[in-house]
């Protein structure tokens, strides 16, 4: 539960963001997220919400971390599930 | 930058090596045993993960708290959602609740039973269930400040009038405080949890570590983030400066998420409150203010009646020793249930139930079983990049 996931906004409509977290899209809520975010940013979510955007140059190691855990320990397909 | 000078930047063995020698030699210079104590399941993950827990020296003690939000849910919070899933009600949870017991059943055995027991993976999909459907849909939601605040938000966000909420969010800086005020408590300073200090700042642990004369250091979830949390935890302890670092700095700021932390408080009081097998908490609660009444599920359908009560002993019951561990004063293999009548297709107590949780961490890597030898070197060889 406490493991936030980080992912790329490909849309925003109001305060609903589609995040595609390596090739499984998921809906995310912006209302909590901690400065204003556009397409293309990349977010920290945690239970379906977006807690912080992350600065460009944390992305490439927060996803790679991120992306090895979940399909080390969960299967590629995990993150389409539960929090976790 | 690329992915893979990230990685060694972050997972370097030579670093790694460089900050276990240091923090050798920092707890070696002590010339005695150092306690300290996370309080984060994923801090757990990592240290079983990377091979960590048999690479710390042998003067230092890192123990792991109650930071796994499903094992503290006490198991009156888990009967009360059973029981509204008896009455025929729908009740939606986060999947790391399911199996976890309450004091005779789980949500699952409900389930099997044919009660209507879902799985959602966010505060807004319960939302939106109750959205779809006419009658009353009740979201049991649990979890720390960081999943509590979710919870603020969907409900500050005009849910539909059949939409409530089983509150057993719980705040963790309270039973912390627990923890460090505990008389014969060993614990020397706090390896605080990156991701819960996202929304709650660091500063919130600096009147914590004053106050406690106990240093606390925020750490993030990569091996060298977390050893070097610790080669400053340990120093700070050695100097004796009860002081607060932030070692994660590249999430983690003083103030926090401040909105985030406006909409927890303005739905969410502290109470009193269980936390399963550790103690009373006070403040350790996140319940509904009563503004909110409207969409609380224990106003609307639990009010007056006599608040579900907890067995005597729960602990002694079976032997199972999940309270000690997450109060850290005992380890996973210092349970005889551990690993024999108690595996992870057969939890008898909720710290095997949730991946967060001690027991099943250790089971998952092989730490405290009897070959963990073989097996934590086979873990250090595969994780090395």
């Amino acid at each position: 539960m406490c493991l936030g996931v980080p992912g790329k906004i490909v849309e925003i409509r109001d305060l609903v963001a589609r995040v595609d977290f390596w090739g499984v899209s998921r809906d995310v809520a912006l209302h909590i997220v901690d400065e204003p975010v556009t397409v293309g940013d990349y977010v920290l979510v945690h239970v379906g919400f977006a807690i912080r955007r992350i600065a460009a140059e944390d992305i490439e190691q927060t996803l790679e971390f991120y992306r090895e855990i979940v399909e080390e320990e969960l299967g590629p397909s995990a993150l389409g599930k539960a929090e976790s | 930058m690329s992915s893979d000078s990230t990685r060694l930047e972050f997972r370097d063995p030579v670093r790694g090596r460089e900050l276990l020698a240091r923090l050798e030699s920092s707890v070696e210079r002590a010339g005695r045993r150092i306690s300290v104590m996370h309080v984060c399941g994923s801090h757990e993950q990592a240290l079983a993960r990377y091979g960590l827990r048999t690479s710390l020296p042998r003067g230092l003690r890192v123990v792991m708290g109650p930071g796994c939000p499903v094992c503290v849910t006490d198991a009156p919070e888990i009967d009360q959602a059973i029981e509204l899933a008896r009455r025929g009600l729908h009740v939606l949870t986060y999947g790391d609740m399911l199996r976890v017991p309450g004091q005779s059943l789980s949500l699952e055995d409900v389930r099997a039973e044919g009660g209507r027991v879902s799985v959602v993976y966010s505060a807004t999909q319960a939302v939106e269930v109750a959205r779809r459907a006419s009658e009353p849909v009740v979201f049991f939601a649990t979890g720390f400040e960081t999943t509590a605040v979710a919870t603020a938000a969907v409900l500050d966000a005009d849910p539909p009038e059949n939409f409530f909420v089983l509150s057993a969010h719980k705040y963790v800086p309270p039973a912390m405080q627990v923890v460090a005020s505990t008389p014969d408590s060993q614990i020397e300073g706090f390896l605080a949890a990156g991701n819960a200090a996202i929304i709650t700042g660091y500063g919130l642990f600096e009147a914590f570590a004053s106050e406690n004369r106990v240093p606390v250091v925020v750490a993030g979830f990569e091996p060298l983030d977390i050893v070097a949390g610790l080669v400053k935890l340990v120093e700070l302890v050695v100097e004796g400066q009860a002081q607060v670092v932030n070692a994660y700095p590249r999430c983690v700021t003083r103030d926090g998420n401040r909105p985030a932390l406006a909409k927890l408080f303005k739905v969410f009081a502290q109470r009193d409150g269980e936390w399963r097998g550790i103690a009373r908490i006070p403040g350790g609660d996140l319940r509904l203010r009563s503004e909110y009444a409207a969409w609380d599920a224990h106003e609307r359908f639990l009010a007056g009646e006599r608040a579900l009560t907890r067995a005597p002993v729960e602990e002694g019951v079976d032997q199972c020793r999940c309270g000690s561990i997450m109060s850290g004063t005992a380890e996973p293999s210092d349970c005889a249930l551990f690993g024999q009548q108690c595996k992870p297709d057969s939890p008898r107590g909720a710290c095997m139930v949730s991946s967060e949780g001690a027991c099943r961490i250790w089971h998952q890597y092989g730490l405290g079983l009897r070959n963990e030898r073989e097996l934590s070197s086979l873990r250090v060889r595969e994780s090395s990049p």
